[in-house]
């Protein structure tokens, strides 16, 4: 049987590998993946395990920054109307093989154009199976920006936008966008095992699928035919270690070498550890407290402003995140183009707060402040932050009744226009692009969704709409910058914390970049002897 | 005894029913939408909730999609996870193994232990044995697993080094075709050290599962040993002038064994929600970190197939211990 050789080929191999451990890396992560298809997903998680590893894109993210370069296509052209992207494809690329397929051809342009049609088009075979919830090419706005992608040569696709997009390019460097291949598409389905694709991935990536075991394990081996720099270790194993105290055990005892989100309060004795090196960085995030802007007393910005102003941050990031966040003043982090330094925090002074709040004429104000139920990177314990903003506000004569509902309802009653209080919620960037904070979160089309704050404010919607079609990054940033000087003036939001990433991991591990998007990326993390 | 059977069965029948219909309510009565759960912050436009709403079969009447599961059930078919896409049968049965073989571990582990110090605290009543296992058997009772199983793991696992912090076999081990049981799997697979390391990594977990059964099978093999310790038939038989180990071993324990099953076999509940956290801390991959998992994100499904299987597990595990309490006391199977 065809199976049984393979897997035990694969035991050989990891058995091998194993013994001489230095070819064999071992990361503890989180949780398990929901799929391997990860264009059906939205989970970090589900990413590190699949598309990071195992695919391409046509553009990718330089690692340890949100800048893209080639990947799968080497360059590409974008049309003086901004309306057509023309992407020239890498020649040579092998996709993997396993049991049940070996490529007959090298990847081209039907593979992309399969990628994207499977998705988008109702008729492809594919755009219903494993459930065919292609939640990020919604999300991305795919749906209404995509008019058609067309097949120039076997090595050209030109897409053809409805409206010209600056974030396209990073868009294309997203999970969702990892290519898969048509022929083995085509085969599964004709096999009438098309659930396959996301079961026994076939991509163009660094490492090849070899096994998986629910919960507990997943096995990865070189791709030597790799295109692009060589994996530096034989084989890659995800450890699955839900628990966060159990993974710092683990790399303590030598059973992983690198683990994925420490507990905040372990981070110091981590650091005190000579056996273990703990690399940081300011994740692609904010967390935020957005006033319903439609609702007296709030619609006006001096009010929220004077708010503002009765919060001590540094309060919050010492024990909410424990020191592992840094104080936001500005809707995107600091490791974002675009990042406007010279705007200057509103200061801590409850004085001030008090007088400006009585110089509206608001009296005995009582609000809500929402506190959502789950642990986000944005927010590791927001009913703690809740309750630190209740004695702030208190302290300028202002009652605060703190309400929290399942996180479920919480997302949708928060959406609401007519909702009632403040509410803490945040973001986790998806493509690196300053539009994917600015517009989703605080541009009129997000009111009753994304835009929590209900805001819709045309000066500063002006300057991200232009943003948006502009192609050249320089000027774009200049208007970001300006709306972020906006957006502080007009104080939709109280900006709370940018959090803190920490990857701590054994010191023989070489080369490994916190990536600023959140996924961990292996490809080319060696061991040291 | 086979009409005993059929008679315990029969009762089956309505108990299933009415797990399959808790099941189903309960993970609905709980608040919070599937969908709006899956979109997260992004959120969602109205036009694609109805579209995925309507590929999950949310939008037709509860009492349709209530039927349809039912008769899904009935023809082994439990649906497909809205999560991962895969069928929860399958999902179950990779993960249950995992799970099985730690909590028949943890239930060796606790009945090898509890029943001796049971019945040697009861035969030494009162003195310094007696009290010092019962109150250890209280603490362990008591102990907050999550607390207990990453003392253990500091100290034997960090501190000492002599067990592995998780997981299930050293990552060098990989088998073809797995049972899903390793140790089984260790064995036929041959390879050098690969018991040993099962065995090694199976160790700490099946005693953090272990600990609260050992703790209520040691007290209630005291009290039901103290009890018929008392009977006339026992004063006799050390009257005839037979051994203590005789009497005690045979006469008492045997009659003092009833009330003990009855708790190990329901033990088996508690052990099943003691596999959730045993399982999260120590990796273990099994279906208790599942069933919390899909709680979480409302996977429908995968919590209302998972409760009815979980439900049929421990009714099999009581009738298997209806079915014991015939073979120790044939009055009961007379009745």
């Amino acid at each position: 049987m065809k199976l049984r050789s393979y897997l035990a080929t694969g035991a050989m191999i990891a058995f091998g590998a194993g013994a001489a451990s230095a070819q064999s890396l071992v990361y503890c992560s989180e949780g398990s993946p929901e799929g391997f298809d990860a264009a059906l997903y939205t989970s970090g998680t589900t990413f590190d395990a699949s598309s990071q590893p195992m695919f391409n894109r046509l553009a990718q993210f330089i690692p340890g920054t949100t800048e893209v370069e080639p990947g799968l296509a080497e360059s590409w052209e974008i049309s003086e109307d901004g309306k057509t992207v023309t992407f020239k494809l890498r020649e040579g690329v092998k996709f993997h093989s396993n049991d049940q397929f070996t490529p007959t051809r090298d990847f081209n342009a039907d593979d992309v154009i399969f990628t994207f049609d499977r998705q988008g088009n109702p008729d492809n075979p594919y755009n219903k199976i494993s459930g065919g919830s292609w939640e990020y090419y919604a999300g991305m706005s795919m749906p209404d920006l995509l008019e058609s992608v067309e097949k120039v040569d076997d090595y050209t696709v030109k897409f053809h936008l409805t409206r010209p997009d600056a974030p396209f390019i990073a868009n294309m460097a997203m999970d969702f966008a990892s290519i898969q291949s048509k022929e083995y598409a085509d085969a599964m389905l004709e096999a009438g095992t098309p659930e396959a694709l996301n079961q026994k991935p076939i991509g163009t990536g660094p490492f090849t699928f070899q096994a998986y075991q629910k919960d507990a394990i997943i096995r990865y081996v070189r791709n030597d035919d790799y295109w692009g720099p060589q994996a530096r270790v034989e084989s890659l194993i995800f450890a699955i270690t839900p628990d966060a105290s159990v993974r710092y055990q683990k790399v303590k005892a030598g059973e992983c070498h690198i683990m994925a989100y420490p507990n905040p309060a372990d981070v110091q004795e981590m650091k005190d550890n000579a056996d273990i090196v703990v690399m940081e960085q300011e994740g692609l995030n904010v967390g935020y407290m957005a006033y319903n802007t439609q609702m007296e007393p709030f619609d006006n910005p001096k009010v929220r402003k004077a708010l503002n102003m009765a919060i001590d941050k540094q309060a919050i990031i010492d024990v909410v995140f424990q020191g592992s966040g840094q104080i936001a003043k500005n809707p995107i982090p600091p490791t974002m183009w675009g990042y406007n330094d010279a705007v200057e925090d509103d200061p801590h002074d409850p004085e001030a707060s008090k007088k400006m709040l009585e110089e509206e004429g608001v009296e005995n104000l009582k609000m809500k402040i929402w506190a959502m139920p789950v642990q986000r990177p944005y927010n590791p314990n927001a009913r703690r932050m809740a309750e630190l903003m209740q004695e702030d506000f208190s302290k300028v004569g202002v009652d605060v009744e703190i309400v929290s509902y399942e996180w479920g309802e919480y997302l949708e009653r928060s959406s609401d226009v007519n909702r009632d209080g403040a509410v803490l919620l945040g973001w986790t960037g998806d493509n690196g692009d300053p539009d994917n904070f600015l517009a989703v979160l605080l541009g009129c089309d997000g009111v009753g969704a994304s835009n929590r704050a209900q805001w819709c404010y045309e000066p500063f919607d002006e300057l991200i709409n232009e943003a948006k079609v502009l192609t050249d990054q320089d000027e774009r940033a200049k208007l970001y910058e300006e709306a972020q000087v906006v957006f502080k003036e007009q104080a939709p939001w109280a900006t709370i914390a940018h959090s803190v990433v920490y990857m701590p991991m054994r010191p023989e591990v070489e080369n490994y970049v916190v990536h600023p998007l959140g996924t961990h990326i292996f490809n080319e993390v060696g061991l040291s002897d | 005894m086979l009409k005993y059977l059929a008679s315990r069965l029969l009762t089956f029948i309505p108990t299933f029913i009415g797990v399959t219909l808790i099941s189903f309510a309960f993970i609905r009565l709980l608040p919070g939408d599937p969908i709006i759960v899956m979109a997260g912050e992004r959120g969602m436009s109205e036009e694609r909730y109805a579209e995925l709403s309507a590929q999950l079969g949310f939008d037709r009447p509860i009492y349709v999609q209530f039927w349809e599961y039912l008769t899904g059930v009935l023809q082994g078919d439990l649906g497909y996870s809205f999560v991962t896409r895969r069928p929860v049968w399958d999902e179950f049965f990779s993960l249950f193994p995992a799970t099985l073989e730690l909590s028949i571990c943890a239930m060796i582990f606790a009945i090898a232990l509890g029943l001796p110090a049971g019945v040697i605290a009861a035969v030494n009543r009162g003195k310094f044995f007696d009290r010092a296992l019962m109150s250890t058997a209280l603490v362990g009772y008591s102990m907050p697993i999550f607390w207990w199983a990453l003392l253990l793991i500091i100290i034997f696992s960090g501190n000492l080094g002599w067990t592995p912090v998780s997981g299930r076999i050293d990552l060098i081990y990989y088998f073809s075709n797995p049972t899903g049981f390793m140790l089984i799997d260790a064995i036929k697979s041959g390879q050098d050290g690969a018991l040993a390391s099962a065995l090694r990594h199976l160790l700490l977990p099946a005693i953090v599962l272990g600990t609260i059964p050992l703790a209520v099978i040691a007290r209630q093999t005291r009290s039901a040993m103290l009890e018929v310790l008392g009977e006339d038939y026992i004063r006799t038989a050390r009257a005839k002038g037979m051994s203590p180990a005789r009497v005690n071993g045979i006469h008492a324990l045997r009659n003092a064994l009833i009330p003990v099953i009855t708790v190990i076999g329901l033990s088996v509940g508690t052990l099943l929600a003691g596999a959730i956290l045993t399982e999260t801390i120590f990796s273990w991959p099994g279906i208790g970190k599942w069933m919390v998992d899909s709680i979480f994100r409302r996977d429908y499904p995968v919590v209302q197939g998972g409760l009815l299987l979980i439900a049929v597990m421990v009714m099999l595990v009581n009738l298997t211990v209806d079915l014991l309490y015939g073979v120790i006391n044939p009055k009961i199977r007379k009745r």
